[in-house]
């Protein structure tokens, strides 16, 4: 293994194979053991033996199942509902439509634009306008079908360009620019010997998360409804949802239930509204389960980009300026379009030192699915641009990718394009040198095979050789005609919300006959929350029977669980009850012996005294007396951004450099991805079996964008709504990765020194296979996903 | 709802409902069914007909029963004695869908995509039905009419395919934009018959019903050096070859790829397909040597 | 199913983990997994695509791996059925499940029960696969969080295991 020169905090992990071994060699505990150490999962033994309640698994005694009827058309006109046929099929209780929603009409993470059900127009394919509540799900699924719409369908709008032209008729009444930002940095007149320009798009990209949309709704009998879901912000939700209903928040209450991944796709509203208003309707509890089909037309999706840069730098290759023009597709609704486009601005120029910048960036309106959340929020698409673009400088400068990079990046203490001071640490040099120093992946495949490409008679349930070539399965490979290439990239976005949305984290520690319970609504999604959280409660606390409990809306809000910020905010919330709970048993505990607090200790499950005077069990210590602390945490303040797009507007920063290595087949354009380095700014390793997870399943999200992954649309319908179209990796897609290193400067201000692992995986995994495809091929490939036709036909 | 237990009473079975689905490994029908796009009122599931599992050697034909599965396929020594069809087999889906679906299945629901239909095609295999009435055989060229259209009259079920068993070299190539489980962007099916002394292709995927390339093939057969069982041609015969079978394809624009790719990606396909041929020795052995 | 809900009724049996389970007023297009999930109380079985394409149904017919949603659940009768609730008695956990908890081989854990029988499957057949065996073999479950890393992990311990490599 190959270390960074120079970055003393480096560790290194283990070389990625086949079947690395457990990264045990990562671990560090800490002072208990418990922060630093790969403890297992509290719901892994449920989860292996499918006996964890996903939301798609909960029952109630005479549920009845509910069906959302949705738009056919782009753009329409409504121009009447008759739901009589559906309402007389035997075995339906309710057809719900617009009239019937008794609060706000609409909902919305930013803005309340998006309507419950459709009345008068709309404005996507797949927009809800009914919804049913029946005896079996076939006959909901019928019912849905009977409710007759008559839409008189309109020209959609479906060019994110279109939608910027003043004479475009608007798709809503607010108007077809979601936001527009203008971000001015020094002095953009200033020109540079060497300048490179390029085009670029990303195509839109689903989060496809395996669990699809479900929730049970069980009315109270007294006007209000408990709601258990899976979501990603159960507060949130409980805002928008009881506005719809016109009731109090305090009359919904919502339940997190086992979340099927979200990965972005359960941050906006899905069945939420519809689920809840059916079972008021009917007073009985609802249950809806979204299909793979319903579920892409359910949430929102990565914003499609289009980008225009140029890049200009003086002949040593120092950045002078950074000039871009970035345009994003929000679809129909406003979903988190305006804080997506803010880091698609404030990331414009990437994790380097650019005195000068002019972005141009806007989000508009279309009548395309919308697009809202996706890890990596912004900084995906740009990073693909920008990534492209230093490695064209780098060409035309005659300089080595990664010497250019390094030149050029940033630190701790230097100004990103918005005016804001990188205030923490900022290892920028050493993930690009970490990520670069990586060996290569054995063996070299060109010409590995020989002149027989080969082929030798390979049989059925051999080992072959051609499955590890491009096309695998298919076989479709000849070995002479691939071509390796090998492509760097480096990313980064901001930890937590950003622009003055402050958001806090409540979490409360109850320790009772010796057990801690840890409760918050924060949303464990998968990722290994509820992992942390114990580990921190016994790093604190000393004791290891910690009970996390289940989320809800019985506590205050956790914000949510996106933007890198879980382990941050509401791991902040619970180290800091705990430590409370802490300084208060040793308090009593000292106050009983008559000894000093400030001389006891909690260790191993045991109030200690430092000169061996005392050692008790909790429980004997406590008793009957429960010790509980609420706290709600708060992150340093942020600010908007400026009329020039300047500002102290985040809170903290990560970033990951990628390095991958691509088989690509030239005449058929396949691309094998073989291999992905990489080396990643994590602060401080909480758990490193989970950072390993968030790696390679970051990387796995990234390589679907950049070879297989888009949503194709035409005239605004979707023409791949199900898991044969939409293609994720498989395992015979995903390579080996090699965590080089992971880079471990504490970061000031955060719990424990850990930074949010999340999102970094996917921000420059996609550019940095793009840019393997362009070194095997020698093409420009300024789009992703990277299509078979774009290279194989590329030169033509 | 009917399971039954003999070909005889399946026969009488379908005679009776003329219009119920049958149902084999349900790979195809049950997306159909839980989609809500058909109705399974009335099926009638094969998976208890002895009559139609498994395969079986007749003079220098194989016989596969309807209800063959596509890991059956994949197993020796029927691998051996089909290995394109066999390769075909392991592209289908997943190990999931593999085990379930079957040949009798790929072939009645005659998607342009299905992956055995090209090697069908190409080992000019023959369809058998049977009915109440009796029986017929239908080249699998005629079984299939067009787009998810077959020949199938009421009352008829697949009972089999016959495929000739001959010293041939065969290969499978598919085009997807993913390294496994994927719907074919194009594939192609090749037959070196030694004893015929012709090449087939087949073509997959770029056409309402699988193609067959007539001047590709005539070319490839002259181009295979049939004493020594290996291809024999310059690069510029090669280029050609794969442009004969661009030409025999009839590809159209979707939202898997284009018709344009699918054109150039077939002929590569085929070019390769034939430079991998391989006849093998009486010991069934390939030469590996050209 | 159209035109048929209340006339295409069925009862019949299932053997579902070695025990009979009655299944009555079903559908006649139901399919194995949602009476699985809806009718016998057992959701182990997972429904993210109910046409094939992940695997999260994976579920043992007479010992053949197959997708649960693929099935029709009248069709299964006489027929013996595993499910992820079948591979270990209560409260215990198969060698496979171990090692998928032991090696950060789960997150959100929708695609595990499909993966841990899919792996049962793999290693009953084939005790010691190579690594693209392994990945053919799974290559039909998907996964979308773990990038497959943990996983080939937690199937290459089991094997060593198995083999008596490791303790």
């Amino acid at each position: 293994m190959t270390l960074a020169p120079g970055t003393t905090s480096t560790r290194s992990a283990p070389a990625g194979t086949a079947a690395p071994s457990a990264p045990s060699t990562l671990d560090r505990p800490g002072m208990t053991g418990a922060i630093g150490s790969s403890r297992r999962r509290p719901d892994g033994v449920p989860k292996v033996r499918g006996e964890f309640a996903f939301s798609s698994d909960l029952f109630a005694e005479g549920a009845l199942w509910g069906q959302v009827l949705r738009s056919p058309h782009p753009a329409a006109r409504i121009l009447g509902i008759d739901s009589t046929r559906a309402r007389d099929l035997a075995g339906v209780h309710t057809v719900l439509l617009a009239a019937d929603v008794p609060g706000s009409p609409t909902y919305g993470l930013d803005r309340k634009d998006q309507p419950v059900f459709a009345s008068d127009v709309v404005r996507y394919t797949g927009e809800p306008v009914a919804a049913v509540a029946a005896d079996h799900p076939e006959i909901a699924r019928r019912a849905a079908a009977l409710v007759e719409v008559r839409y008189a369908p309109l020209e959609p709008l479906v060019d994110p360009a279109k939608a910027l032209e003043p004479a475009t008729p608007p798709v809503h009444p607010d108007g077809n620019v979601f936001r527009h930002i203008s971000l001015v940095h020094g002095d953009v007149g200033t020109e540079a010997p060497v300048a490179v320009e390029g085009s670029y798009e990303v195509g839109m990209q689903d989060q496809a998360f395996m669990g699809p949309e479900s929730g049970l709704a069980i009315p109270d009998g007294a006007g209000g409804v408990d709601l258990y879901v899976s979501t990603q912000w159960l507060h949130v939700d409980q805002e928008q949802v009881a506005a719809c209903l016109g009731l109090e928040p305090t009359e919904v209450r919502l339940h997190l239930s086992g979340v099927g991944g979200a990965f972005g796709a359960r941050e906006d509203v899905s069945l939420q509204v519809h689920i809840c208003l059916l079972a008021l309707a009917t007073g009985r509890p609802v249950k809806i389960v979204y299909s793979r089909e319903e579920s892409f037309f359910g949430h929102v999706h990565r914003h499609p980009a289009r980008m225009w840069y140029r890049h200009s730098a003086d002949r040593d290759g120092r950045l002078v300026k950074v000039e871009a023009r970035i345009l994003l597709d929000g679809g129909a609704y406003a979903s988190s379009s305006t804080a997506v486009l803010s880091n698609a601005a404030c990331f414009a120029a990437g994790p380097y030192k650019v005195p000068n910048a002019h972005v141009e960036a806007d989000v508009v309106r279309t009548n395309n699915p919308p697009c809202g959340a996706m890890r990596g929020f912004g900084a995906v698409q740009v990073c693909h641009a920008y990534e492209a673009q230093m490695d064209r400088l780098a060409a035309e400068l005659g300089m080595d990718p990664v010497d250019l990079r390094l030149r050029n990046a940033l630190a701790s203490g230097d100004e990103l394009i918005t005016g804001q001071v990188i205030k923490g640490t900022a290892p920028v040099a050493e993930v690009i040198r970490a990520c670069a120093a990586a060996p290569m992946p054995m063996p070299d495949r060109q010409g590995a095979l020989g002149e027989d490409g080969g082929r030798n008679g390979v049989g059925i349930g051999e080992e072959s050789e051609e499955m590890a070539l491009p096309g695998g399965a298919g076989r479709s490979a000849d070995a002479r005609r691939v071509r390796r290439g090998v492509g760097l990239a480096v990313g980064f976005k901001n930890l937590m919300y950003s622009e003055g949305f402050d958001d806090s984290a409540a979490a409360a520690c109850r320790l009772e006959r010796g057990v801690v319970t840890i409760t918050s609504a924060a949303a464990e999604v998968g990722q290994g929350l509820v992992t942390l959280l114990q580990q921190i409660a016994t790093e604190v606390l000393g004791i290891e029977k910690v009970v996390v409990a289940p989320a809800d809306t019985g506590i205050g809000s956790a914000g949510s669980t996106s933007a890198s910020r879980q382990s941050w905010m509401t791991g902040g919330a619970v180290e800091i009850a705990c430590r409370r709970v802490r300084n208060r048993v040793l308090e009593i505990v000292a106050a009983r012996h008559g000894l000093v607090a400030g001389l006891l200790e909690l260790s191993g499950g045991k109030v200690v005294a430092f000169d061996g005077s005392l050692a008790e069990d909790l429980e004997t210590a406590l008793g009957d007396e429960v010790v509980e602390e609420t706290v709600t945490y708060c992150h340093a303040k942020t600010m908007p951004l400026d009329g020039n797009g300047q500002g102290d507007a985040h809170v903290s920063f990560a970033f990951a450099a990628h390095r991958a290595v691509v088989d690509v087949d030239l005449d058929l354009g396949l691309v094998k991805v073989v291999e992905i380095a990489t080396a990643q700014d994590v602060g401080r390793v909480l758990n490193p079996l989970q950072v390993v997870g968030q790696l390679e399943g970051g990387i796995a999200q990234g390589l679907g964008l950049a070879v297989m992954e888009e949503i194709v649309l035409e005239d605004g319908l979707v023409k791949n709504p199900s898991f044969t179209d939409y293609l994720i990796p498989t395992a015979l897609d995903m390579p080996v990765v090699r965590i080089s290193s992971l880079i471990e400067e504490p970061e000031p201000g955060a719990p424990f020194g850990a930074k949010g692992v999340g999102e970094p995986p996917t921000i420059s995994s996609t550019a940095a296979i793009a840019a393997a495809v362009r070194a095997a091929t020698g093409l420009p490939l300024t789009r992703v996903p990277i299509r078979p036709e774009h290279i194989a036909l590329g030169g033509d | 709802m009917l399971v039954p237990a003999s070909l005889d009473e399946l026969l009488a079975s379908v005679a009776a409902d003329t219009r119920a689905d049958l149902i084999a490994g349900g790979t195809d029908l049950m997306v159909e069914v839980n989609f809500g796009r058909r109705s399974p009122e009335s099926v009638i599931s094969v998976a208890l007909v002895p009559e139609l599992k498994s395969w079986y050697r007749s003079g220098d034909e194989v016989i596969l029963n309807a209800a063959l599965t596509y890991s059956e396929m994949m197993r020796p020594p029927l691998c051996e004695l089909l290995p394109a069809l066999a390769q075909a087999a392991r592209t289908v889906g997943s190990p999931q869908i593999r085990n379930a679906g079957t040949i009798g299945g790929n072939l009645a629901t005659a998607s342009p995509a299905g992956d055995t239909l090209p090697v069908l095609a190409a080992l000019e295999a023959t369809v058998v039905l049977e009915s109440a009435e009796g029986g017929r055989a239908v080249p699998v060229g005629e079984f299939i009419v067009s787009v998810k259209r077959t020949s199938l009259a009421p009352g008829e079920i697949i009972r089999s395919v016959r495929v000739p068993a001959r010293r041939a070299a065969q290969e499978f190539l598919k085009v997807g934009t993913r390294n496994a489980m994927v719907i074919a962007v194009c594939s192609v099916a090749l037959v070196a018959d030694a004893e015929r002394r012709e090449v087939h292709l087949g073509l997959g995927s770029v056409g309402p019903v699988p193609l067959r390339a007539p001047r590709a093939e005539e070319l490839a057969t002259s181009l295979f050096d049939w004493d020594e069982g290996v291809p024999r041609a310059s690069e510029k015969e090669l280029a050609r070859l794969a442009e004969l079978a661009s030409e025999a394809a009839r590809p159209i624009d979707d939202h898997r790829s284009t018709a344009r790719y699918r054109r150039h990606a077939v002929g590569v396909c085929a070019r390769r397909a034939f430079e991998r041929a391989r006849l093998p020795d009486a010991t069934g052995r390939r030469s590996v040597t050209p | 199913m159209t035109g048929a809900i209340a006339s295409a009724e069925l009862s019949y049996e299932l053997v579902v983990n070695g025990r009979h389970h009655d299944v009555n007023g079903a559908l006649a297009g139901e399919s194995l997994l949602y009476v699985l999930r809806n009718r016998l109380g057992l959701p182990g079985s997972k429904n993210a695509c109910e046409q094939g394409e992940c695997g999260s149904c994976s579920v043992l017919v007479d010992g053949v791996l197959v997708c649960a949603c693929l099935v029709l659940a009248a069709t299964a009768v006489g027929r013996e059925i595993v499910t992820v609730e079948g591979l270990a008695g209560p409260g215990e956990l198969s060698d496979v499940q171990e090692a998928f908890v032991e090696n950060g081989a789960v997150q959100c854990g929708f695609c595990t029960p499909g993966l841990v029988v899919a792996v049962h499957d793999l290693l009953g057949r084939l005790p010691d696969p190579s690594e693209l065996e392994i990945r053919e073999a799974i290559s039909g479950n998907l996964c979308r969080c773990t990038g497959y890393g943990r996983i080939l992990a937690a199937i290459d311990e089991v094997r060593r295991r198995r083999l008596g490599e490791l303790p």
